[in-house]
C-alpha cells in the first residue's frame, strides 16, 4: 500500500485548494458585495473543505484499519483501485460542494453540520474504547476457556503454569494476594487520608495548609513506578531487616506488607482529596447548629459531619479499593511472584496484575492457555473494578444530590 | 438555691471532670489530624530523599585518562585505511590494545601492583573498547599515533568513588579486587582518574547487563517524547471535541447518559487493562510493530482521553451562561458561540487539564510493558521510516527503562534506575509548573 500519509497529503491538498476556490467563487458570485451572501465567504470555503476531506479520509483510514485487522488477504481491491477511489471521492466531494455554491446557499449551517458530526464522532470514541476493551478480552478469554476448564480457573486452589502443558491456573490464590495487599493499603490510607482531610479543612491555619496541601497533591502526581522503586530499594529491605527477620517471620524483602504500605502511601492523597470534597459538601448550617448547641469542634465532626458525609466517604473508600486492586507497578516491584494462600504479611505473595504482566511479557505464544489466561485475569480485573466503581459512583452521586 | 446550684455545677472558671474530658478529647482529635498530615508530608520527604540519595550519583561518572599508542600492525595491517577492512578488526583487538595501554601507563607512572594483567585490564569498562573503536573508525588518521583519551571505568570502580564499594566489600566481591582499588587511588593522585558530570546518562542508549556504567536514557527519552507527541496530537483534539459536544450540544437523553457514565468509568479502569487492549487490538489484530512508540502512544491516548475530557468539561462549564447569551443575542450561531467565545475563555483550564493528563501518561508503565516496550533497544528510533511508518521503530520509554533496570542483577543499576526517576520527575515538574503557570496567568474567575 502506498503510504497512507501520501494519500492523505493529496486529499488534504485538494481540500485546501477547494477551500480557497470555494471562498473565491462565493466572493465573485456577488462581485465582492458580501451582504448579498447567506454566510461569510469563508463558510463557503469550509463546506468545500469538509466535504472533500472528511468522506475521503474516513474511507482511507477506515479501510486501512479494516485491512490491517483482517489481514492482507482481505484486501479484495487492488491498491491502485483503492487509491483511485479515495482520490475520486475527494474530487467528487470537492466538485459537488463547489458546484453548489451560490449566494443563497446556506453554507454556515452546512459546514456547522459537518463540525457537529466530528464532535459526535469524538465523543462516540469513548464507547468504542469500552467496546474494544470488552470485546478484545472476551474473545481471548473465550479462547482460553476452550482450552482450560473454567472450574479450575474460578474454583481451583493452585496457580502453577507449566509451559509443557498440564498447568493449574486458578485465580483464587492471586485474588487472595490482591485483596490482602489492598486491605493493608486501605488500613494505611483511609485513616491517614481521612484525618488529613478533616484536619486541613476544619482545623489547619492558612500557613500549614499552604504547605501541606501542595505536598499531598505532589504525592498524587508521582508515577507509580516511583513508588514501586521506593518499595523495592527502601521499604522492602527496611521491613525485612527491622521487622521480618528479627521476628522470624521471613527473609524476603518483597512482601505483602511492603507493597501494602507503599500502596497505602500512594492512596493517601486520593482518599484525602475525595474526602475533602465530600466534607466540604456538608452544609455549614449543620456545623453551626451543632456548635451552637455547645458541642466542641471534634464532637461536631464526629457526631454530625462524618455521619452526614458517611455515604460519600464509603464511596471514596470503594474508589480507593478499586485503585488498589488494579495497581500494577507497586506490586510488580514490591510484592513478589509466589502465588500462595498465607496470612503472614511478611511473606512474598502475588496479585492478579503481577501475573498479567508476567504471562504477557517475554516470548509469548498466543495459542497456549498459559498466555491466554492473562486475558481471563484481565477480564476478571475489569469486572471487579468496574463493579466497585459503579457502586461508588452511584453512592457518591446520590450523596451529592442530597445536599444540593 | 444559689448555694445548691454552685455546688452542682461549680464555677465557670473551674472545669469539672466532664468538661475536662471533652476538652482532652478535642485535643486528642486535633493531634490525630495533625499526625495524619505530618505522616503524609513525611512519606513524601522519605520517598524523595530515598530516590535522590540513590540516584543523584548517576549524573556523575568516573573516567580514566589513558595515553596510548594505536599500532598500525594491529588495527590496519594493510595500511590502506580502507574502512571496510578496518571494520573487520573487532573490539577484542581494541580491548587488548587498550588494556596494554593502561598497563604501560601504570609502568610509566611507577604504580606498582601485584595484580595479574587481566585484572588490571578489568579496571576499564567493557564499553571502552567499543568507544576506542568508534573513535578510530571515525578518524583513521589516528592510527600509528599516540593519543590521550578518556575512557569509562568498570561499574565497581565507579561505585568505589561513589561510596557503593569499599575495600571490605571488595574482598567478598568476585567482580572487583582490592588491588584494583589501590590502582584507582594511585591514578586519582596523578589526576588521571576523576569523576565528572555524566551527560551520557541522559543522551546515550541503554547498555547490556555487564556494563551499567555505560547505560543511558537517550532511547527512552526519545521514545517518551514520541509517545507524548502522539498523545498530544490525538488526545487533545479528540478530547476537546468530545467535551464540547457533551457540555454544549448533547441533548439530555439515554445515549448521552451512557456516554457520560462510560467516560467516568473509563477514567477509573486500571491502566493495565489498556495494555491488554493495545496488545489484543493494535498488535495481535492490526499487526502494528511491537514496542513502537505509535502503539504506545495510541494506548496512552485511549487511557488519557477520559482524564482530559473530565477537566475540559469542568472548564467549559465554568464559563458563565451570560457569555453564551450575549453571543447568541447578537446573532452568532451556537457553533460560533462555542468556538469564538466559550472555547477561548475555557482554553487555559482545558490546557491545564491536558498537561496534567500528559504528565500521567508520561509516568505510566504497566500498559507499555504489555505491548513490548521492555525490549532492549540500542538504536535511536527514527520518527519516520519508509518501512516502519510514523513512529514505528522499536523504542523504550522512560518509566519502562526504570522497570527494566530494576530487573538486572548488578547493583549499579539501582543507581541508574533512581537517576532515571529523577529525570522523569524533572520532566513532570516542568509540565506541572507550566500547568500552574497557565492557571495563574490566564484563568479567569467569574
Amino acid at each position: 500500500m502506498v503510504s497512507l500519509s501520501f494519500l492523505f497529503g493529496v486529499t488534504l491538498f485538494l481540500a485546501v485548494i477547494g477551500f480557497f476556490a470555494g471562498r473565491a467563487k462565493a466572493t465573485s458570485s456577488v462581485n465582492g458585495n458580501f451582504r448579498l451572501l447567506q454566510a461569510l465567504p469563508k463558510a463557503y470555503g469550509q463546506t468545500v473543505l469538509f466535504s472533500t476531506l472528511i468522506p475521503a479520509s474516513l474511507l482511507l483510514f477506515g479501510w486501512a484499519f479494516v485491512v490491517r485487522i483482517l489481514g492482507p488477504d482481505f484486501a479484495v481491491l487492488p491498491d491502485f483501485v483503492f487509491q483511485g477511489l479515495v482520490i475520486a471521492i475527494a474530487t467528487i466531494g470537492a466538485g459537488v460542494s463547489y458546484h453548489l455554491i451560490k449566494p443563497s446557499h446556506r453554507a454556515r449551517a452546512i459546514s456547522e453540520r459537518w463540525i457537529m458530526g466530528l464532535l459526535i464522532a469524538a465523543s462516540a470514541l469513548a464507547i468504542v474504547t469500552t467496546i474494544g476493551i470488552v470485546l478484545s478480552m472476551l474473545s481471548e478469554s473465550a479462547n482460553f476457556f476452550r482450552q482450560h476448564s473454567w472450574t479450575d480457573f474460578f474454583f481451583g486452589a493452585v496457580w502453577a503454569p507449566n509451559f509443557r502443558g498440564g498447568s493449574e491456573l486458578s485465580i483464587l490464590p492471586l485474588l487472595w494476594g490482591t485483596l490482602y495487599i489492598s486491605l493493608i493499603s486501605l488500613i494505611v490510607a483511609v485513616p491517614i487520608g481521612l484525618f488529613a482531610a478533616i484536619y486541613m479543612s476544619e482545623y489547619a491555619g492558612t500557613r500549614l495548609r499552604s504547605v501541606a496541601k501542595p505536598a499531598i497533591e505532589i504525592l498524587a502526581g508521582i508515577p507509580t513506578i516511583v513508588y514501586g522503586l521506593f518499595a523495592l530499594i527502601t521499604v522492602g529491605p527496611m521491613l525485612r531487616d527491622f521487622f521480618a527477620q528479627p521476628l522470624g517471620l521471613g527473609s524476603s524483602s518483597s512482601s505483602v506488607m511492603t507493597a501494602g504500605l507503599v500502596m497505602g502511601v500512594m492512596l493517601i492523597p486520593f482518599v484525602s482529596s475525595l474526602s475533602d470534597d465530600i466534607i466540604n459538601a456538608v452544609p455549614q448550617a449543620m456545623r453551626d447548629g451543632s456548635l451552637g448547641l455547645g458541642a466542641t469542634k471534634s464532637e461536631t465532626i464526629r457526631q454530625v459531619v462524618v455521619p452526614a458525609a458517611l455515604p460519600g466517604i464509603v464511596g471514596a473508600v470503594l474508589l480507593a479499593a478499586s485503585r488498589a486492586i488494579g495497581e500494577t507497578m507497586i506490586v510488580v516491584l514490591g510484592a513478589g511472584a509466589a502465588a500462595r494462600f498465607d496470612l503472614n504479611p511478611f511473606e512474598a505473595m502475588t496479585t492478579v496484575t503481577v501475573k498479567i504482566v508476567s504471562q504477557l511479557t517475554g516470548d509469548t505464544d498466543f495459542a497456549s492457555p498459559e498466555t491466554l489466561v492473562a486475558f481471563a485475569l484481565g477480564l476478571s480485573l475489569f469486572v471487579i473494578t468496574l463493579g466497585l466503581n459503579i457502586v461508588a459512583l452511584v453512592i457518591v452521586r446520590k450523596y451529592r444530590e442530597q445536599y444540593e | 438555691m444559689t448555694a445548691h446550684s454552685t455546688k452542682k455545677h461549680g464555677s465557670l472558671l473551674v472545669k469539672d471532670a466532664r468538661t475536662q474530658r471533652r476538652n482532652n478529647a478535642e485535643l486528642w482529635f486535633r493531634a490525630y489530624g495533625l499526625t495524619a498530615v505530618i505522616v503524609g508530608i513525611l512519606a513524601l520527604v522519605v520517598l524523595l530523599v530515598s530516590i535522590f540519595s540513590n540516584g543523584i550519583s548517576a549524573f556523575q561518572q568516573t573516567k580514566l585518562m589513558i595515553t596510548l599508542e594505536l599500532p598500525e600492525a594491529k588495527l590496519d595491517q594493510k595500511g590502506q585505511r580502507d574502512l571496510d577492512v578496518m571494520k573487520k578488526v573487532t573490539t577484542i583487538a581494541y580491548s587488548k590494545i587498550l588494556g596494554n595501554g593502561l598497563i604501560d601507563q601504570l609502568d610509566r607512572l611507577g604504580i606498582a601492583t601485584d595484580l595479574k594483567d587481566k585484572d588490571v585490564r578489568e579496571i576499564l569498562s567493557k564499553e571502552s573498547a567499543a568507544t576506542l573503536r568508534d573513535v578510530v573508525l571515525a578518524d583513521p588518521s589516528l592510527i600509528g599515533t599516540t593519543v590521550t583519551m578518556e575512557f569509562l571505568v568498570n561499574g565497581r570502580i565507579d561505585g568505589y568513588f561513589k561510596g557503593r564499594v569499599d575495600r571490605a566489600s571488595a574482598e567478598l566481591d568476585k567482580n572487583v579486587k582490592p588491588g584494583q582499588l589501590d590502582i584507582a587511588d594511585a591514578l586519582t593522585e596523578h589526576g588521571l582518574m576523576y569523576t565528572q558530570f555524566n551527560l551520557d546518562f541522559i543522551l546515550a542508549p541503554d547498555a547490556s547487563d555487564q556494563r551499567p556504567e555505560a547505560a543511558g536514557l537517550g532511547v527512552a527519552i526519545l521514545g517518551s517524547i514520541y509517545m507524548m507527541l502522539v498523545v498530544l496530537f490525538v488526545a487533545l483534539p479528540v478530547g476537546v471535541a468530545a467535551s464540547i459536544y457533551l457540555e454544549e450540544f448533547a441533548p439530555k437523553n439515554r445515549l448521552t447518559d451512557v456516554i457520560e457514565v462510560n467516560i467516568s468509568n473509563l477514567a477509573a479502569v486500571p491502566s493495565i487493562v489498556y495494555g491488554i487492549l493495545g496488545l489484543a487490538i493494535f498488535i495481535n489484530m492490526a499487526q502494528f510493530n511491537q514496542s513502537s512508540p505509535l502503539v504506545g502512544g495510541l494506548v496512552l491516548t485511549l487511557m488519557t482521553l477520559p482524564r482530559i475530557i473530565i477537566p475540559a468539561r469542568a472548564a467549559l462549564k465554568s464559563v458563565p451562561p451570560s457569555i453564551r447569551d450575549a453571543a447568541l443575542g447578537v446573532g452568532a450561531s451556537r457553533m460560533q458561540t462555542v468556538f469564538h467565545h466559550v472555547l477561548p475563555l475555557a482554553a487555559p483550564g482545558i490546557l491545564t487539564g491536558v498537561i496534567i493528563g500528559l504528565g500521567q501518561a508520561l509516568g505510566e508503565t504497566a500498559p507499555l510493558l504489555l505491548i513490548g516496550m521492555v525490549a532492549f533497544v540500542r538504536e535511536y528510533p527514527a520518527a519516520f521510516t519508509a518501512d516502519a511508518g510514523l513512529f514505528g521503530e522499536a523504542s523504550t520509554a522512560l518509566p519502562v527503562q526504570v522497570f527494566n533496570w530494576t530487573q538486572r542483577a548488578d547493583p549499579a543499576f539501582v543507581e541508574r534506575a533512581s537517576g532515571a526517576i529523577i529525570v522523569l520527575l524533572v520532566f513532570l515538574l516542568i509540565m506541572n509548573a507550566l500547568a500552574i503557570f497557565l492557571r495563574r496567568r490566564y484563568e479567569r474567575r467569574w
